[in-house]
């Protein structure tokens, strides 16, 4: 910035402006949804959609702190961050709940179990996944059939427990 | 029958063979998820969980006593061996702990460690047999107010009191609050913020949210660092037996640690941090050698260990006699319970004395087991902690999600996971602490109805939350911890503070 400021280095913090701005939106969503319920606020004058009001309010009140925090440049210093290996992670995620009920526990957990492996530094995913897609069976035999978890069953878990 | 017959009956209880199998697996697996780097006691109970799912309500609550004090020695032996303590109330075992391994007395520092939280261990629970019946005769004359009171109280104490920030705690846990307004209203049964999904209806799982923001966001924290040295393993060398003067040195603070302990636990302050550090300070003063502080005093070891167990026994005496969560691990004890339909406070005392005394007792029989458990078999835990980073969290991620599809297998529970996993990573990144968020969710809803219940027996009267002195005293003391640190921390004393903040537990 080309302003001479006679402050220290402390910058407005733009994540934080954004935290802010989120905190809002959530106050706001729960102010709109509050708005809709019937107040059977009864003897006491409190109903259901009053509690939801308050944590509103309280959030906006938050979301200004924040704001003015964030300008002030008070956060902390955050971490750094490597974004591959959170990618990673968050897909075999997203991989296993996609494939949960079409392949089965063992085989959509087996994939997380890779991908995890790989965020951390295990790269060879043609080692991994058969790796994991085992050790994720050997897990589901003993919840599922020792600990009567109910875990989604697949084509593996088929054809080694007919019944499952 | 006073709180003696009781515990005898427990005893009894608790005595039978397959729940002392139970109790068994229970210490078993706690130890083994606890000694493993980066798993506190929170995410120990929140991650075995599941395998308490089918089993009878007894049965599962002691396994579950068993877990919960076995993540805590468990955690003790990963901060002496390894310096990364996996929970912030185990930071100072690993200050001096750590130092002995170092000098090659790692098993006396092991030891130490056992002996005392098994001691504390033993003393606070009995402590907490003879307190209970005690607090649920005070306990039954508490109406909404008080409890209204109360939770306000453990509200403040959780979130503002400690850490290095009042907004950033407040921020945690008015989102779990927001949260916990999700879901039926359970006084008129109108849906509240669920946007047309039925799964939503019931509210947000305790359970997935504790997982999701423990295990789901440390892994992407720690994964977003990238560092992937293995953290050293000091190798514990020489013999693991305490010498006489270990065992003089070291049987003072292990009384004076329960003592500091359990009242920090007991009362709604939040965290067993506070007792190990007050412990350790006392320590030091009154030590005969204050030059090894620092360096590996054996005290440093003995007190602060004893006071970490000591209060987290402590955190049951509210948990169990007014159904009260102070801390993240207690909120997810609770979760457990409720998957029972057991709601823990006076009247389960009065409906289901068996049970709750079964359970004190086990927890006493598990600290036993415990002690039996960890100094002949220690050479095995130390493999544990040699586990490489990629297949730990492969593994830790594995059974997160084995506990979220055991509890209900739906894709829209897996996407709340990794939904509120990546808010926890976030959460993190920014430096908000997790505790408020849980604990906002769990006591949010029991909050507002007390709140909503206190408000109609007086009519819309507000002044009726204060006019009994329980409640007013309560909300005067959460308005002190609520001002007095917001102060401190403005006048630039705020370091003392963020270093009494926990993260976990």
């Amino acid at each position: 910035m080309s302003v001479t400021r006679f402050d220290p280095p402390r910058r407005r913090d733009p994540a934080a402006l954004i935290i802010a701005a989120g905190l809002a939106v959530v106050a706001g969503v729960m102010l709109w949804d509050s708005a809709r319920l019937a107040d059977l606020g009864g003897y006491s004058g409190v109903g259901p959609a009053s509690v939801p009001r308050v944590v509103a309010f309280g959030l906006l009140g938050l979301s200004v702190w924040t704001a003015i925090e964030a300008l002030r440049g008070d956060f902390p210093q955050r971490p750094r961050q490597a974004p591959a290996p959170v990618l990673w992670i968050v897909a075999g995620l997203s991989a296993q709940m996609m494939l949960l009920h079409v392949a089965g526990f063992s085989i959509a957990t087996g994939i997380l179990f890779a991908f995890t492996a790989r965020a951390f530094g295990k790269t060879n995913l043609a080692m991994t996944i058969p790796l994991g897609i085992g050790f994720a069976f050997v897990v589901w035999t003993i919840f599922s059939q020792l600990l009567m978890l109910n875990l989604p069953a697949g084509p593996l878990e088929h054809l080694i427990f007919p019944g499952a | 029958m006073g709180a003696f017959d009781f515990l005898l009956q427990g005893l009894a209880t608790a005595a039978e063979p397959m729940m002392l199998l139970y109790a068994l697996i229970g210490v078993t697996l706690g130890t083994a998820v606890g000694v493993l780097p980066g798993i506190g006691p929170a995410l120990t109970v929140a991650l075995l969980l599941p395998v308490t799912y089918r089993l009878d309500a007894a049965g599962s609550l002691i396994m579950f006593a068993g877990i919960y004090y076995g993540g805590m020695y468990g955690g003790s032996t990963t901060s002496i061996l390894l310096n990364t303590p996996g929970e912030s109330a185990s930071i100072i075992t690993a200050l001096e702990g750590n130092k002995m391994a170092r000098k090659g007395r790692g098993g006396p520092a092991l030891a130490t460690a056992a002996i005392g939280s098994f001691i504390a261990g033993l003393i606070a629970t009995l402590l907490l047999a003879f307190l209970a019946p005690w607090i649920v005769k005070v306990a039954l004359v508490f109406g909404p107010r008080e409890y209204f009171a109360l939770m306000v109280l453990a509200f403040v104490t959780v979130s503002a009191a400690f850490g290095d920030s009042a907004l950033r705690g407040l921020t945690s846990l008015f989102l779990g609050l927001a949260l916990a307004c999700v879901g039926i209203d359970q006084l008129t049964g109108q849906a509240r913020l669920e946007f047309g999904v039925p799964v939503l209806l019931d509210g947000i799982e305790v359970t997935t949210m504790a997982v999701a923001m423990f295990a789901v966001g440390e892994a992407l924290f720690i994964a977003g660092q990238r560092i992937h040295i293995d953290d050293e393993l000091t190798a514990v060398k020489g013999s693991i037996w305490m010498s006489a003067s270990d065992w003089a040195r070291s049987w003072k603070p292990w009384l004076r640690g329960t003592f500091i302990g359990f009242p920090i636990g007991a009362m709604p302050a939040g965290g067993a941090e506070i007792g190990t550090f007050l412990s350790y300070a006392t320590e030091k003063k009154l030590s005969k050698h204050p030059e090894e502080f620092g360096h590996g005093a054996i005290e440093g070891v003995a007190g602060p260990e004893a006071a970490n167990n000591a209060s987290a026994a402590g955190t049951l005496v509210p948990l169990l006699t007014l159904g009260l969560p102070t801390s993240a691990t207690a909120a997810i004890m609770l979760a457990g319970f409720q998957q029972f339909g057991l709601q823990p406070g006076p009247l389960l005392f009065a409906t289901n004395p068996t049970l709750v005394w079964g359970l004190i007792a086990s927890l006493l029989i598990a600290n036993f087991m415990l002690l039996v458990l960890n100094l002949p078999l220690i050479g095995l835990w130390v493999k544990l902690l040699t586990v490489p980073k990629p297949w730990l969290y492969a593994g830790i991620l594995l059974f997160a999600t084995l506990g979220t599809i055991g509890a209900n297998p739906s894709t829209f529970e897996l996407g709340m996971l990794l939904g509120f996993g990546v808010l926890g990573y976030g959460m993190r990144l920014f430096g908000y602490p997790i505790a408020p968020i849980v604990v906002g969710l769990i006591l949010g809803p029991m909050a507002e109805q007390h709140l909503r219940r206190a408000l109609s027996i007086s009519q819309g009267d507000w002044g009726y939350l204060v006019q009994s002195p329980i409640a007013a005293v309560l909300l005067g003391i959460a308005a002190l911890a609520l001002i007095v640190p917001l102060i401190l921390r403005a006048r630039g004393k705020g370091e003392m503070l963020s270093q009494l903040a926990g993260d976990e537990d």
